[in-house]
Order: C-alpha cells, then sequence, then structure tokens
C-alpha cells in the first residue's frame, strides 16, 4: 500500500510541477494514526491542481516508526536493587513518561523485558526476570494503561547488558527494558 | 573423602581437584595410545570396584572407531569397574588363557573382533568371559554402519554392566546439552560419553531447558528467538518441530510426564510465573498451583501421581510437591534459603538438587525414604542434574577454572568425571531415558 502512495504522491507531484506550482504550496498533513481508507484516485489523466494537492496523503510509516520509538527522552532501563522487585522512586518520572505515551498511543505496544544478574539458576532467574517486568507492568496499570498493550517477559540471565561477573556488572543486568513493537 | 575423579582431556583439571586428592593418589593404566590424553586419578580407599580386562578388538586399529576403549571408558566412568587392558588381542571365539590372565588380577575379561564387510559395513562381535571360573558369559554380533560403532560400542558396555552388576547400563543413552560462542546458540543431542555430538537446533538467541520426552526422541525446550521465552517440541531425529506453548508473558520450564501424553510447563499468564500442565499435543493449559509469587521448575514423579516444584511462597526458593491434578502442597526442602532445580531418580528413591550455601551453588541428594541430605560436589557453581536412565549417576552442568563443563557423578559423591565433547561454554544438560535397542 505504501508503495503505491508514495508512486501516486510522486506522480501527484511530477504533475503539480508540470502544471507550474510550487512545490511549497503542496499541503502536508500528518495525520498520525489515520489509516488511509478513501479509495485510490485514479493518477491520469493529470488531474486539477486543487485535487492534485488535496489527494496527497501522508505517508504511514512515518507514523508507526514513531510508536516502535517510544516517548522520547524518556529513559527505557529501570534498574533493580539485589533481590528487589521494586520500582524505585527514582524511576517514577520515566514510568509516568511511558504511561503517557501509551494512553495517547492506544496502538502503541510495549514488550517489558525483565533480567536478572548472572547468579542461580537459568529457570529460577528466569522467573525472577518476570516478577520485575510485572512490577513495571504494574506500575504502568496503575496509572491506567490498558493491559493490552503490555507484554510483561523475561529473559532471565540470559542477555545481560554487561558481561562480567561484579557488582558493577549485576547492577547494570538487574532490570526492566521497554521494547516497543 | 574417598574420591575418583577422570580427567578427561585437560591435564589442567588436575589442579584444580588436587586439592581434594588424598596422599593416596594412584594413577591407573587404562590409557592406550589412541587416547593417551585419557587420565584416571584414584584416590581413597574403600571403594569396591569390578577389576574387568577389556582387550583390544581384534582389527580395531584399522577401524575408524576402536571398540575396546569406548567400552572400557564407559565402565571407568560409572565408577563401578576397574578396567585394565591385558595387552592381548583375541576374537571373540578364541579361548583366552585363564591361567594368564588371572596374573593380573581380573575378575573379568571382553575380547571381541571388529571386521569391514564387503558392502562398507562393520561386523563387531564381542563375548564376555567368567576369569575366576573360566565360564563364557556370553556375546553378541551387530552389523553396523561406520556412524553406528559408537553406538555399538555402548551397547556392548551395557550388557558387560548388566551382566556383571545387575543393573541396566545407560551407555547407550544420549543427553541433550546447549553451548553458546559468542552469539551463536546450539542445541547438542550427544552420547552419555559427551561424545558424537550432533546440532539439533542453531540460534542467534538463547535456548535453556532441553527436556527429553520419554520416547527418546522427541526435546521440549525453551527458546528466546521470538525474544520472549517459548517452549518447543522437538523430534531430532526428523528436525520436524512445533510450538508447545507461547501464551501471553514467558513460558518456560518444560517436564514430560512419564507416560509421555503431558508437559507441565510454567506461565506467567496469569499474572505470576505458575505452573501449568499441558496435553504434549497441544492445546489449552490447566493450572497446577497457585500462589502469589514464584512457581516453577516443575519435575513429575516417577509414577505420574505428583509434581515436585519449586516456589518462593515461603519468602525463599525451596522444592515443594503437589498432586500432578493440583491440590494441596507439601514442602520438601528445609536447610537453607536458596535449593532449586529439583530432579527425581527413575527408581523413585532419590531428589537431586542444587542448593546454595555461603554462594556456593552446590549439587545435593535428598533420600526421599529419610529425608537426609548429602551434598556431592566440592565444585562452586552447579547448575541442572538429571538422573542417569538407571538411577546411577548424576549429569551436572558446573565451572571448573572459568570455563563451563559437563560432570557425571555417583549417587555417593565419590566418582566424578567431566564429558568430553565441546570446549565452548556448555550448559544445560539433560540425560535422556532407555533407548530400544
Amino acid at each position: 500500500m505504501n508503495k503505491f502512495f508514495l508512486s501516486f504522491g510522486l506522480a501527484v507531484l511530477l504533475s503539480a510541477c508540470a502544471s507550474g506550482v510550487k512545490l511549497n504550496d503542496v499541503p502536508v498533513e500528518d495525520k498520525s494514526g489515520s489509516s488511509v481508507s478513501a479509495p485510490a484516485p485514479e493518477p491520469t489523466p493529470a488531474p486539477a491542481v486543487a485535487q492534485a494537492q488535496s489527494a496527497v496523503a501522508p505517508v504511514s510509516t512515518v507514523t508507526s516508526d514513531n510508536l516502535a520509538a517510544g516517548p522520547n527522552g524518556v529513559t527505557k532501563v529501570i534498574y533493580f536493587d539485589y533481590d528487589s522487585f521494586v520500582v524505585k522512586a527514582e524511576f517514577q518520572n520515566a514510568i509516568e513518561g511511558h504511561a503517557q505515551f501509551l494512553k495517547n498511543n492506544p496502538r502503541a505496544k510495549v514488550s517489558l523485558e525483565g533480567h536478572t544478574d548472572e547468579r542461580g539458576g537459568r529457570e529460577y532467574n528466569l522467573a525472577l526476570g518476570q516478577k520485575r517486568a510485572d512490577a513495571v507492568r504494574q506500575s504502568l496499570s496503575l496509572l491506567g494503561v490498558s493491559s493490552a498493550q503490555i507484554e510483561s517477559v523475561s529473559f532471565g540471565e540470559e542477555k545481560p547488558a554487561i558481561q562480567g561477573s561484579d557488582e558493577s556488572a549485576f547492577s547494570k543486568n538487574r532490570r526492566t527494558e521497554f521494547f516497543y513493537k | 573423602m574417598v574420591r575418583i575423579v577422570f580427567f578427561l582431556f585437560t591435564e589442567a583439571m588436575i589442579n584444580f581437584f588436587l586439592p581434594i586428592l588424598t596422599a593416596m593418589t594412584l594413577s591407573i593404566g587404562v590409557v592406550s595410545s589412541a587416547w593417551s590424553e585419557v587420565r584416571v586419578e584414584v584416590s581413597g580407599v574403600g571403594i569396591t570396584q569390578i577389576p574387568i580386562g577389556i582387550a583390544s578388538f581384534k582389527g580395531q586399529d584399522a577401524a575408524p572407531q576402536k571398540p575396546a576403549l569406548i567400552v572400557a571408558s564407559d565402565l571407568d566412568r560409572s565408577g563401578q569397574f576397574k578396567t585394565m587392558d591385558p595387552g592381548m588381542v583375541l576374537d571373540d571365539t578364541s579361548r583366552p588363557d585363564f591361567v594368564a590372565i588371572r596374573q593380573t588380577n581380573t575378575d573379568a575379561l571382553v575380547t571381541g573382533s571388529i571386521q569391514k564387510t564387503a558392502d562398507g559395513r562393520f561386523d563387531v562381535k564381542y563375548r564376555l568371559w567368567d576369569v575366576i571360573k573360566g565360564q563364557d558369559l556370553g556375546g553378541q554380533s551387530f552389523l553396523v554402519v561406520a556412524s553406528d560403532l559408537r553406538l555399538v560400542s555402548h551397547r556392548i558396555a551395557d550388557q558387560v554392566y548388566e551382566k556383571l552388576t545387575g543393573d541396566k547400563g545407560v551407555f547407550s543413552t544420549r543427553i541433550a546439552y546447549v553451548t553458546k560462542q559468542s552469539q551463536r546458540h546450539v542445541l547438542w543431542v550427544a552420547d552419555a560419553d559427551g561424545e558424537n555430538a550432533q546440532a539439533a537446533l542453531t540460534s542467534p538467541e538463547p535456548i535453556i531447558s532441553p527436556r527429553w520426552a520419554p520416547n527418546g526422541t522427541d526435546l521440549a525446550y525453551v527458546s528466546f528467538e521470538s525474544r520472549k521465552p517459548v517452549v518447543y517440541v522437538h523430534d531430532v531425529s526428523t528436525g520436524k518441530r512445533r510450538i508447545l506453548a507461547n501464551f501471553k508473558g514467558s513460558n518456560s520450564a518444560p517436564a514430560w510426564s512419564p507416560d509421555g501424553k503431558t508437559v507441565a510447563v510454567t506461565l506467567s499468564r496469569d499474572g505470576s510465573s505458575q505452573i501449568f500442565s499441558l496435553d504434549a499435543k497441544g492445546g489449552e493449559p490447566k493450572r497446577i498451583t497457585q500462589s502469589n509469587g514464584i512457581d516453577t521448575e516443575p519435575v513429575f514423579t516417577p509414577d505420574g501421581s505428583a509434581i515436585y516444584f519449586v516456589s518462593d511462597r515461603g519468602g525463599s526458593p525451596q522444592i515443594y510437591r503437589t498432586p500432578a491434578a493440583g491440590g494441596p502442597v507439601q514442602r520438601v526442602t528445609f536447610l537453607g534459603n536458596y535449593n532449586i532445580s529439583p530432579t527425581l531418580s527413575p527408581d523413585g528413591r532419590w531428589l537431586a538438587y542444587i542448593a546454595r550455601n555461603a554462594s556456593q551453588y552446590r549439587l545435593h541428594l535428598l533420600e526421599l525414604a529419610t529425608d537426609k541430605v548429602y551434598p556431592l560436589t566440592d565444585t562452586h557453581i552447579d547448575e541442572r542434574p538429571s538422573f542417569a536412565a538407571n538411577s546411577k549417576l548424576i549429569l551436572y552442568a558446573t565451572m571448573v577454572q572459568g570455563k563451563e563443563v559437563l560432570m557425571t557423578t555417583t549417587l555417593d559423591g565419590k566418582i566424578s568425571a567431566k564429558l568430553a565433547g565441546q570446549s565452548n561454554n556448555i550448559r544445560e544438560p539433560h540425560w535422556g531415558p532407555f533407548l530400544k535397542p
């Protein structure tokens, strides 16, 4: 679909040029999240200038890229203390930023990925990482985010952010990451 | 402490184990030229082992595998035999000179031959002799392709083991494990001695918790290839695999029921990690445990009636037991504040698990009839025990000199052996069931 509209847009621009309209005069609307449902107009013969301008549609991939990027300027990693599943106060602003973004963008989906440090059994750590992901999920739910937008999963100890077997590495590995889809 | 350690492929291991070897260390010369890197160390006194001669098989020098060496290595690793090479070559038909062999202080002798046939296969024959009575204890011949020569050698070791101990041998069973090298994760299937490894699955994402189905060909495991833990069932003989559990949240810790019809899994779809049972063919999961915290690592009892699992419901991870259909929960471990990864011996007598003590994670054995607990190892980061099908050995992962390795140990902890095979990081072992001959 996008390809079609891109080429259609290009055709419109070309025809616009041909009819002597400056590019700056072509209106570009940002209709975030709007789906392209209108029946595709015929690109030829070259329509009147006014019709060509009104047919320029937003490119929808831009919209979904924005959702996958998540909120701007909000950290996507929440760190946890040893043997703890409590979302620390210092991350409350970040949680609120994500909650706001998810509420403003009901089509946005996020995977909360819990992780542990390397100590202990792999399956038990998978369950511990799940607890960390679930703690963040509950914080978001309390702020009114729909559970349909969230999936909390765990990687346990399998995907450390930092290699190493000391506390400086461990503290960076005990985390929940926001992964927007 | 009485202890035997087998050193396979690395002299460096000696440095690690030296502190636990006593002055009574003696080396047994089971070593022959083809496996001169193999070293067997025995320490201590009081171990009863059957002394057995394994004669070089006639024709094995020209064969792709040397059955006598494989049989001897298998029997040594079991801890129940002391093998030696009588230094003579006898085929399965010639009657040994028992007067001469008695000088070597062996109770039994294995002889045999290996011969390439016109169609390119191999005819392997063996015979077991009672040295003391001078009696023929029977033998067998096998006609196999070259790639099955190891399997046949393991089967010979199984037959010798069963004849002389009364227990079934497990040398022809298979193990599964996972290696990781940079970002490459591989699920392997190998012989019980770690040799003959074949890759069943290669993935850029982690693979954990492989578990053999009772049929010995299906493996259930957890793969992260779709950016979350999903449980698969994989027929290793055909390479066909299917998703068993991919519910919202995490899906992990598969465990087969003894009849192979049900798989218990840990799912987080209801909000916390809880144990469910699933038809092995797929379908709607049925919840087994009910807690607000973590319930995971289920394992069925050999009769299928109950499930042992790990739960943090008491504040720290401990092992519990519940009926397989759900119901009352009974705590099983009480010592320490971190007991995980339960596994039951097929004979139903033993529970092996990992206990953390002063930052050391060590393999422990609990005798279910008495509730007595025995620590089995001196290593620091033991993981994932599983029993051999005959309940006589435990396979587990651990760290030796900063490297992940697989070890086996006898249930008394006296004899441990490092498995051959991968030099990569190697983890997540599971010992498969008896295979049909």
